[in-house]
């Protein structure tokens, strides 16, 4: 019974070319085409630029407290010391960003009104909060140099934490009826954690001194080939869906942070380990590489939203080929 | 495939009934009411627009000239929460559409010779006309990922916003696979600035509270747009339907009528005279949160993946 | 609801009339055929079982198709047509149709430019004395109320009941309409000939004895030169197919907006009183007697004119109407011609009117040629307009096209403009009268803010006040204001009259002790009775409010009486007596309605009031010096005729013909293939004169210059706005649902002519250019008429300068050239030009529309119509225009 479903090429404001000419009249919109006017389908989010940002400062204040962690016990004193100044700037930017979004202060509040866990936005506020203040607590106490037990609790508490606040993020845009999020959902967890991984080595080498920012370098460089395999993946697995991902403006942002981590850590690689020059410019480029990701990954998400393609044409397949109950 | 098979905490959605309804409402649990829209006989008069309008003092949505048929509001938001589609079609009514032009144009001579029951415009097209709303679904992916409450179930199975809850996260805007909630843009009186929260269909809460039906459908000069219980309306919308399809319908559908859709089933849903996606409607939708679990599983996997790699960071040297 | 089958014609019901329209759906979901026959796809096209298009202008020919193929395969209910219409009746002697002078009736005055309609009567029949007056071409609609023309002549007259004699009406019916072949129909109206079958098809399958098929007009049908012989040619259709008077059948006239209805039966008409009562004429109704011989018919309600007319005197004033002053009949203004809005428009133009008083009205939007219009209220002294909102008839003289073009200068208009808020229906109790002549009684809401009045209020206090001024007059001319009767309880801080006082005079009551009359049949013409509308009499039967009454239909039975009020004497069904046979039996036990119960010897019915006496049996045959109602014979049902028959063919009363014939609309860009008579005759223009500059037409098909209008025009309406706009444009909750004026055409049109959808257009017209957003879409269907291709440029004329979405008036491009019989305005069919893009502003304007509109008409000056047609130019006959400018020419 289904008619042929003609879908006409996308043009970038979203709309079909031919409905505002007469040859794409009203009526032939509405007759080829199966969408309502080429109109989106489900709303594109509504955030605004600071929270892809959040996305990475959140990612790199999670991973960098299990790195700080971690150099603490392997006996790296100044890295640990410095990585928990990272962190906990990192994490205090983090609840700025989103007031900022939100904005008006008293309204992150209502955040901690309730716990819901069918909510990763609220398991995630209350994460953000309890580990931006165990960070914030390790970073003073380190700076008065006092109750070096309590400066380990709250190390190993926002550590703890630390892949959460590396990992929510990519959750919650996954739970969403965004195509190109919520498809994705196996592929943005791995990607934002590599993506963590990368930002913090890439901060350790920033501020770490030379001679023990080797696991830094090693996570910078590993991360960053951890993030690019999973980009791959993601875009084999996802298909017409993927589209975002490599076209239009959100194409040039992944295509970008491929390249920047790319550079950033090829340069690490070959020349990281001796000259400090190097070592800088390449964690800046990795670092950058990961913002530029975040970035990616939430444009492609809003135009998969804006186009009707994205959310009818998967659901019309899987319609067709496993039926559906919406429709009786 | 739903990921909510895999455990992980277990949000999965199983029962045709909402959560928390009637559960949790105990003594105080009403009925679950809803809507039924029976498009076949809308006639786009949008009465419906305005009645919800004036009651819920929703403001006007700008004056846009769209050039879309008869349609200049567009789509649903958060200052239009009844939205009349307008969709003109080269195809007469009561056969199913599509197929090549000379089918189509055999169908024609069939309604010349009077075979074809009734619907067939000599021109050979139609004009469909729907009404859309909130679907208040049985499984709310706006309501699941609400991080404040503010939005919650009532005591008649319906999803309504706390406007003094909200805090303009705006995550319900991307959750809901109908596209349904929107921020307002305009500045809020209390303080100057953009409102920035969400708004949508309250399917007149207050109005419900007060035995009274819904704006919109007391308005509805055809009663293309149904109040009651969800049960008796969809025994309606069955029989209706059947007999639409014994006058020659055959492309009117119930959609969003059962419990065992994507979305648990709609306490808003719709009779159609074609696909939804024609509407603006998606064909298929899912909730969300039915793959949430799947996901943390997934996450989960990350979070090992990056304790261990950043402790292999370690092995080899300081430098 | 309960028809069988509806046919929507000339209306746009499903847009315009929502709420009556459920019950067509509703009729549609028990299986009703819902037929739409329109130029436009529309939202009743969309809901109908079958959509027509024809071209706009050419439902006569259509009808008249429909109406041949019935009387040549005999689909007429016989039975009815012969016992219930004047079908038999043989007609006079010279009588002459169309058919025998190529589009012309017998008695064409070409130098009068109307008809002489001696020839028209019954065979042996005279021209009824209120048709004698016409001098100055004074139309027999400003002489005739309602009543119909009475006959005068020996009744009954000569018939042939076998319907075979060849003058009779029947068989000249058939004659008139034997060359609206299927192929020939087609070719006007750009339908199919197999559409024009289906549909005669159609009705006759549901009509006759066991169904009933409706008819649904409105101002689609109405508003053309041709306009009232458009819903005659639709009844008799209906009266062949026997739909009349019964159940599910009848025409419904879908009025413009709430209580036009209303505004006719009390009308705020020049040429009539309450109750269809023709206002007196000058010279010819000198006093009572002799108004009253004029407009009493022998037979019929309107045999007891008098009783009504010194009833109705009474009513205003009082105790000082008597006998001896023939009841203040000489109070009563007296006309002499029409009088009609666009007559008074040019009048303002020739400076002849000096104020004028606007209320419920925005012509400056509404009006034919509303720059005609505006340009003429500049020239008045004073100007009142009541309105809810500052509409465009009130800030004409500073917001207006004009003003912005330079043609109007606002220091140097001279009038002076008052506007007075007026408070809206929730802000006042009063009565709307629908389409099925229900009055119902609304209650106030809210009370008005600040200054804003009710229409009741303003006018009585007005009164008031003009009262004290002649209080100590003793000029005569004073004396019908000082006995007025003029006092009205009133209530709360504003006084606000009683509007159930108001109703309770109209209704009526005995002069003797107050009390309230329950029917007309009460009225005497003694001065015991006063009432203010005789038809409205019983509206406050037994002192209650039958208009206030609420009992929801599913409490009572299908005719609901209990609901509202329904005039004449709450019947439901006009002429129910119809839906029995002759003998008084139920056509059908499917149909019944109402039967004769000879145990009771009585009329009964499944719960309506018999139009007939209740005790009049069908066999009951008139004495020969019977009057009014007794001389009705009780196997006729229509008694308001004053020959109880149904005229499908109209001896009198009509200006341009006995029965409907196809013309051409004023403006068309097409020639008439039926006749050589392009257009109405009798249609009435304004071709010359001071006012013609004003009001130039577009040439027509067949002379040079007509293709630079090429395209037919049509203007309508959308649900979203209410007419000029006042009451929706000034709302943003409908305003966004329509918010800019936009033109509709096809996506060949479209094609042709560059037009890009969402993008601007601009029409054109003799008149003027207007632009608008251009919405391209099949609906607007292109018709192969004749041979050619016809485009159509569809037009909402809701927008104007003020208000919240503004845009320019559709009705700047529409013409003034008017129907005979009402005076109604053409603007469902012209013809006009359309290009992409704005129009020209400021001065430009006029000089763009100037330079189209001077080299068409200069080539159609060049070579002149050579035209068989009798007058193309017939002045509109009246008081000053005749005598300044003589009579139309040939």
């Amino acid at each position: 019974m289904s008619a042929p479903k003609l879908r006409p090429s996308l043009a970038d404001d979203g709309k079909p070319p031919g409905t505002t000419t007469w040859d794409g009249s009203v009526t032939e919109a509405g007759t080829e085409m199966r969408s309502y006017y080429g109109r989106p389908v489900i709303k594109p989010p509504v955030w605004q630029p600071e929270i892809p940002v959040y996305f990475f400062t959140g990612g790199l204040g999670g991973a960098t407290a299990i790195l700080s962690l971690l150099a603490r016990i392997a006996g790296d004193e100044r890295q640990a010391r410095r990585l928990t100044f990272v962190e906990a700037g990192a994490e205090l930017v983090s609840p700025l960003l989103l007031i900022a979004d939100l904005g008006r202060p008293e309204r992150f509040v209502n955040m901690l009104r309730v716990f819901k866990p069918t909510s990763p936005m609220s398991v995630g506020s209350w994460v953000l909060v309890a580990s931006s203040l165990s960070s914030a607590g390790a970073a003073a106490l380190e700076l008065l140099e006092r109750a070096p037990r309590a400066k380990l609790a709250a190390e190993i508490a926002s550590a703890a934490l630390g892949p959460l606040m590396a990992t929510y993020t990519a959750v919650l845009i996954s739970n969403t009826a965004v195509p190109a999020w919520h498809e994705a959902r196996h592929h943005l967890p791995f990607l934002f954690a590599a993506g963590s991984a990368a930002s913090a080595g890439a901060a350790g080498v920033l501020v770490g001194p030379l001679d023990e920012s080797g696991p830094a370098r090693r996570l910078a460089i590993g991360g960053t080939v951890a993030t690019l395999a999973a980009e791959q993946l993601m875009s084999t697995r996802l298909g017409m869906v993927g589209e975002p991902y490599h076209a239009g403006r959100s194409g040039w942002l992944m295509r970008g942070s491929k390249l920047l981590g790319a550079a950033g850590a090829g340069l690490l690689a070959t020349a990281g380990r001796r000259r400090p020059g190097a070592a800088v410019g390449g964690a800046a480029l990795v670092a950058a590489g990961e913002l530029l990701l975040r970035l990616g990954v939430f444009h492609a998400g809003d135009r998969s939203a804006r186009d009707p393609r994205f959310t009818v044409e998967p659901q019309r397949e899987r319609a067709d080929r496993d039926g559906t109950k919406a429709t009786t | 495939m739903s990921d909510g098979e895999v455990l992980g905490l277990s949000i999965t959605h199983v029962t045709g009934e909402p959560d928390g309804h009637p559960g949790g409402y105990g003594d105080e649990a009403m009925p679950r009411m809803g809507f039924f829209t029976d498009t076949s006989i809308c006639i786009g008069c949008k009465a419906c627009e305005v009645a919800c309008k004036e009651w819920n003092q929703v403001p006007d949505d700008g004056q846009v000239f769209s050039g879309e048929s008869y349609d200049n509001t567009s789509h649903l938001g958060a200052s239009t929460w009844r939205h009349v589609a307008f969709v003109e079609q080269r195809r007469p009514l009561t056969v199913d559409g599509g197929g090549s032009l000379a089918q189509v144009a055999a169908r024609n001579q069939l309604a010349e010779a009077g075979e074809v029951p009734i619907g067939e415009s000599a021109d050979g097209m139609r004009w469909l006309m729907a009404s859309d709303v909130c679907k208040h679904c049985t499984h709310a992916a706006c309501l699941d990922v609400c991080p404040t409450g503010a939005l919650f179930r009532t005591e008649f199975g319906t999803v309504v916003v706390q406007e003094d809850v909200c805090n303009g996260c705006g995550y319900c805007v991307p959750a809901c696979p109908f596209g349904v909630l929107d921020e307002r843009e305009e500045p809020n009186p209390d303080f100057d600035a953009p409102d920035g929260r969400v708004w949508k269909c309250t399917l007149c809460y207050d109005r419900l509270k007060g035995g009274h039906e819904p704006a919109c459908s007391k308005a509805c000069p055809t009663d293309s747009i149904q109040f009651g219980e969800l049960g008796a309306l969809r025994e309606r919308a069955e029989r209706r339907v059947e007999k639409l399809r014994r006058d020659g319908w055959t492309g009117a559908q119930l959609y969003l009528a059962t419990p065992d859709d994507g979305i648990g089933g709609a306490g808003a849903f719709f009779l159609l005279l074609d696909d939804p996606e024609v509407y603006g409607l998606p064909p298929d939708p899912v909730v969300t949160t039915r793959d949430l679990p799947g996901t943390w599983r997934s996450a989960a996997f990350a979070m090992g993946a990056l304790v261990a790699g950043t402790a292999a960071a370690f092995l080899g040297g300081r430098r | 609801m309960n028809s069988d089958c509806i046919v929507i014609m000339g209306s746009n019901m499903a847009e315009q009339h929502p709420v009556g329209f459920q019950w067509v759906m509703e009729a549609r979901e028990r299986g009703a055929e819902v037929v739409h026959i329109d130029p436009r796809f529309t939202r009743t096209s969309a809901m109908a079982t079958r959509h027509i298009a024809i071209r706009p202008g050419s439902d006569i020919a259509f009808l008249g198709g429909v109406i041949r193929h019935v009387l040549e395969h005999d689909l007429h209910f016989e039975e009815y047509v012969r016992a219930y219409t004047n079908a038999p009746v043989i007609l006079h002697d010279d009588y002459s149709d169309t058919e025998d002078d190529d589009g012309l009736f017998s008695g064409w005055d070409p130098d009068r430019g109307i008809y002489d309609i001696e020839t028209w009567q019954y065979k042996g029949f005279g021209v009824p004395p209120n048709d004698q007056h016409r001098e100055g071409g004074v139309g027999s609609a400003e002489v005739h109320g309602a009543g119909g023309a009475p006959l005068t002549g020996a009744h009954p007259p000569e018939q042939d009941p076998t319907l075979q004699h060849p003058r009779c009406v029947f068989q000249q019916l058939k004659r008139h309409y034997a060359r609206y072949t299927p192929e020939r129909v087609a070719e006007v109206c750009g339908c199919r000939p197999e559409d024009v079958v289906w549909v005669a098809e159609t009705l006759a399958r549901n009509s006759g004895r066991e169904r009933t098929s409706a008819f649904a007009y409105a101002v689609g049908w109405t508003q053309h030169t041709v306009g009232v012989q458009y819903i005659r040619a639709a009844a008799i259709l209906q009266l062949l197919l026997g739909n009349v008077g019964r159940p599910g059948g009848g025409i419904m006239a879908l009025r413009g907006h709430a209580s036009i209805q209303g505004s006719t039966d009390i009308p705020t008409l020049y040429n009539l009183l309450p109750g269809y009562l023709p206002m007196p004429h000058a010279g010819a109704d000198a006093t009572l007697q002799e108004y009253v011989e004029k407009n009493t018919a022998p037979g019929g309600w309107w045999g007891h004119t008098d009783n009504y007319m010194v009833s109705l005197l009474k009513a205003w004033w009082g105790s000082k109407a008597v006998r001896a002053n023939d009841w203040c009949y000489d109070f009563l203004p007296r006309i002499d011609g029409d009088a009609s809005i666009y007559q008074t428009t040019r009048w303002m133009h020739e400076g002849l009117v000096k104020g004028m008083l606007i209320a419920g009205e925005n012509p400056a939007v509404g009006n034919a040629n509303a720059k005609a219009f505006r340009t003429g209220a500049a020239k008045l002294d004073w100007l009142v307009v009541r309105d809810v909102m500052e509409i465009e008839s009130a800030a004409f003289w500073y917001d207006s096209p004009e003003v912005e073009s330079g043609e109007l200068r606002p220091e140097e208009i001279p009038t002076e403009v008052f506007f007075l808020p007026a408070s809206t229906h929730t802000e006042k109790d009063g009565t709307f009268t629908n389409t099925q002549r229900l009055l119902q009684f609304h209650h106030k809401a809210v009370e008005p803010k600040h200054d804003c009045r009710s229409e009741l209020w303003f006018y009585y206090h007005l009164g008031k006040l003009v009262r004290q001024r002649v209080e100590s007059s003793l000029e005569p001319r004073d004396l019908p204001l000082q006995w007025l009767t003029w006092d009205y309880p009133t209530s709360g801080e504003n006084e606000e009259p009683s509007a159930e006082a108001v109703l309770r005079e109209i209704n009526g009551c005995r002069t003797v002790d107050g009390k309230a009359l329950s029917t007309y049949e009460e009225l005497d013409s003694d001065g015991s009775t006063a009432c203010g509308c005789w038809i409205y009499c019983g509206v406050f039967a037994d002192d209650v409010n039958q208009a206030d009454r609420r009992t929801p239909h599913w409490e009572q039975d299908l005719v609901a009486p209990d609901w509202g009020w329904a005039w004449p004497d709450n019947r439901r069904i006009l002429y129910n007596r119809a839906s029995a046979d002759p003998e008084g039996r139920p056509w059908s036990e499917r149909k019944r309605y109402l039967w004769w119960d000879d145990a009771q010897s009585k009329w009964t019915s499944t719960g309506d009031r018999p139009d007939t006496d209740a005790t009049k049996s069908p066999s009951y045959r008139p004495p020969p010096d019977a009057k009014a109602e007794q001389a009705i014979a009780g196997d006729k049902p229509f008694g308001l005729q004053s020959d109880g028959m149904a005229w499908l063919f109209a001896p009198s009363g009509i200006e341009d013909g006995p029965f409907p014939t196809h013309y051409e609309p004023h403006e068309s860009p097409h020639d008439n293939p039926f006749y050589g008579q392009r257009a109405n005759p009798r249609r009435q223009q304004f071709p010359r004169g001071a006012f013609s500059g004003t009001n130039p037409y577009n040439p027509v098909d067949g002379e040079p210059g007509a293709d630079a209008y090429p395209y037919s025009l049509t203007t309508y309406r959308l649900t979203e706005h209410h007419t000029a706009g006042g009451m929706t444009r000034t709302v943003a909750y409908l305003s966004e649902l329509q918010p800019a004026m936009f033109v509709e055409v096809h996506p060949e049109l479209a094609r042709e002519r560059g037009l890009v959808n969402g993008g601007w257009a601009t029409i054109v017209t003799a008149r003027a250019a207007i632009e608008a957003r251009v919405l391209v879409t099949d609906r607007m269907r292109p018709l192969d008429v004749g041979g050619r291709r016809r485009h159509q440029v569809g037009l909402p004329y809701h927008w104007g300068k003020r208000g919240l979405t503004t845009g320019d008036s559709a009705n700047d491009l529409t013409s003034i050239a008017l129907d005979p019989n009402v005076h109604i305005q053409e603007v469902k069919a012209l013809s006009c030009d359309i290009r992409p893009g704005r129009r020209p502003h400021g001065a430009d304007l006029p000089a763009f529309v100037a330079a189209i509109r001077d080299e068409a008409l200069a080539r159609r000056a060049r070579a002149p119509r050579v035209e068989p047609e009798q007058t193309r130019n017939t002045e509109p006959p009246g008081r000053r225009s005749g005598h300044q400018e003589g009579q139309g020419a040939p």
